[in-house]
């Protein structure tokens, strides 16, 4: 593995003039004291972190592979599990209960549509999050009176806990709120599906673009100013500015941004939870865990692994194709040790 | 195209032009405000109302009263809301402590030290903020219940600790990658060791960094809902939880006003804290993303 780190480092790092030599002479002995030192500030952290990450994930996997306890279906008694093989997998990706398809309104019968509900939440928002936190961004980037006021402003959304927002537009989007009363209208917000969905999309839109936008603004900060002034000079017009220029320069920023949230998204809870417990086809696949926990812990385990998988499959995606790196940017490059 | 704005458009087409986007920006600047304010502020008008007015639609504060924050924290609706601000400040606290205290080590080594594995470290930290809460409630839920667990303090700064501390330690990376370093190696030429010269030179000067990371996991932890929900009990409830779940003095009647009030103070204090610290907060929030 060091063989990922070491070259990569070795041509990046410009050792200041005097400490050149010094480097050169011992540069094997102080990498491995280095090394050793390192070792032992890093590892309560990596130790910590295995106890309450690595731990429990190796667990819910082996319980995912175990039956639930429960009455047995032919003997009438009170059983205790045993090793179940993929039956866990199966029940949730075929929607098997026993031998028949499980019955609509069972938890068995509602994980694609709960797959479904928390993508199209994913899209939806993270598109929303995108354009929206982009226009805030280039509004804040530039100058103007009272733009330290809208950076501050724009941070108040982000620092409520995400139950209060819930409740806050909840209480907005009542059949009496005020969401009703200012567009005339007499929709059941939170009580039918579509409006449902769309609630909790707006929700969570006005809580997270926010820190996409500062993610985003950011990365347009790092754009020398210079490079518009030739562009204008050259009569590039403030379209062709924003393609050519502000997008190609901001799009690694944007796509780490992108990927924070659309992890986020995947794994949506709160506002669901708290806005509608999940009824009206707002079942995401963190309800839907949350709910199998009651009924039986082994299948839920499968579920999360599931959940846990798709997360990840979506990350690797991002970072293998889409080149949404945030371990590369996160490593140290020119800076750090031999600054 | 090139000198025609020069030649003939006389100059104040070009002031006028300039003023216009001045305008533009202006306006947009002001439809981010409201859209980001708004709803907070109905909340704080809300949280002051007269429950008789509850869905009264003026946006000033009228029939102010302070009695949805009395009923926020009086004990006969079977709500503990004292109890719970406590427990919210306990373990946020307790893990932010926790937290600060391991990845500042780690985030020290990772952006000053030179060793293997660094990549691979930085990857499994990065991977963990961003892992699914759900996969660690099933079994932490059924580990809790078979020790005894369950309910406890622990049980809820443990899972916290599990995405408080990438966070903190990926933060601090970033901020400490930022320092003069070069301090350290002359304080040790001028005869420090390296503990003197790390307690003397670069601690006073981390000492910013660290606090704004701190704040950065004290928001993350204090706004935690889903594992505090499935894993805390009646004396173990976080803030976050008892608004999800406030009991009215009607069954089934939403107490609106109440629970807008105790999300004003729940709220406040980190939207003070976030607007007092709000070049640091953001350094911290961008501070891996771009770089």
């Amino acid at each position: 593995m060091s063989t990922l780190a070491q070259p990569k480092k070795a041509p990046e790092t410009p050792s200041p003039k005097t400490k050149k030599v010094q480097k050169e002479v011992g540069q094997d002995r102080a990498a491995t004291s280095q090394g050793r030192w390192a070792f032992w500030l890093i590892s309560p952290a990596l130790v910590l972190l295995a106890v309450v990450i690595v731990y429990p994930v190796v667990n819910a996997i082996i319980m995912a592979f175990q039956k639930d306890q429960g009455l047995d279906p032919v003997t009438k008694v009170f059983v205790q599990g045993g090793p179940a093989g993929l039956d866990n997998f199966v029940h949730w990706l075929a929607q098997q209960c026993g031998s028949a398809a499980c019955a609509p309104g069972t938890l068995g019968s509602q994980f694609w549509s709960a797959v479904g509900t928390t993508f199209f939440f994913t899209v939806v928002t993270v598109v929303l999050e995108t354009v929206l936190g982009f226009w805030m961004a280039v509004i804040m980037a530039r100058s103007f009176r009272g733009r330290s006021a809208l950076r501050a402003a724009v941070l108040v959304p982000w620092a409520i806990p995400t139950a209060v927002t819930a409740k806050l537009w909840f209480f907005i989007f009542a059949f009496d709120g005020i969401a009703n009363k200012l567009f005339g209208t007499a929709i059941l917000w939170t009580g039918s599906e579509w409006p449902a969905r769309w609630a909790i999309i707006i929700s969570d839109v006005w809580k997270t673009t926010p820190f996409m936008a500062l993610l985003i603004l950011a990365g347009l900060q790092i754009i020398p100013a210079e490079v518009y002034e030739a562009a204008k000079v050259d009569g590039a017009s403030a379209w062709q500015r924003f393609t050519q220029i502000t997008l190609p320069l901001v799009k690694p920023a944007l796509m780490v941004a992108v990927l924070f949230r659309v992890l986020d998204a995947l794994r949506m809870y709160d506002l669901p939870a708290i806005m509608t417990q999940g009824s009206n086809g707002t079942t995401t696949l963190s309800i839907l865990v949350v709910d199998q926990i009651r009924q039986g812990f082994n299948s839920a385990a499968a579920l999360s692994t599931i959940t846990f998988l798709i997360i990840f499959l979506v990350a690797f995606i991002f970072v293998r194709f889409l080149g949404a790196n945030a371990v590369a940017s996160a490593t140290p490059k020119t800076k750090g040790q031999d600054k | 195209m090139t000198a025609v704005s020069f030649d003939t458009a006389p100059k104040t087409a070009a002031r006028r032009r300039e003023r216009w986007a001045n305008g533009r920006t202006y306006i947009s600047a002001i439809l981010i405000f409201i859209w980001c304010l708004i709803p907070f502020y109905w909340m704080i008008v809300t949280a002051f109302r007269d429950v008789g007015y509850t869905f009264d639609s003026t946006p000033f504060f009228t029939h102010v009263t302070w009695d949805n924050f009395t009923t926020v924290f009086s004990e006969n609706l079977g709500n503990h809301f004292g109890r719970n601000l406590l427990n919210s400040l306990f373990v946020a606290g307790v893990t932010t402590v926790i937290a600060l205290l391991f990845g500042v080590f780690a985030a020290y080594a990772l952006s000053r030290l030179e060793f293997r594995f660094k990549f691979l470290v930085l990857g499994f930290v990065l991977g963990a903020s961003m892992f699914p809460g759900v996969a660690l409630v099933t079994p932490l839920f059924q580990l809790f219940t078979n020790i005894g667990w369950y309910g406890t303090y622990q049980a809820l700064i443990i899972p916290n600790i599990s995405f408080v501390l990438p966070l903190t330690v990926y933060t601090l990376t970033s901020f400490f990658r930022e320092m003069p370093w070069e301090l350290e190696e002359s304080a040790r030429i001028d005869g420090c060791t390296q503990g003197q010269a790390f307690r003397k030179v670069i601690m006073p000067l981390a000492a910013p960094a660290v606090f704004t990371t701190a704040i950065l996991a004290f928001i993350a932890s204090w706004n935690e809902f889903l594992i505090a929900s499935q894993l805390s009990n009646d004396q173990t409830k976080t803030v976050t939880v008892a608004i999800a779940y406030f009991a009215g003095a009607q069954a089934h009647q939403e107490p609106y006003t109440a629970v807008m009030a105790a999300g004003t103070v729940v709220t406040i204090p980190l939207v003070i804290l976030v607007l007092i610290f709000q070049r640091k907060i953001v350094a911290g929030l961008t501070a891996g993303a771009v770089k």
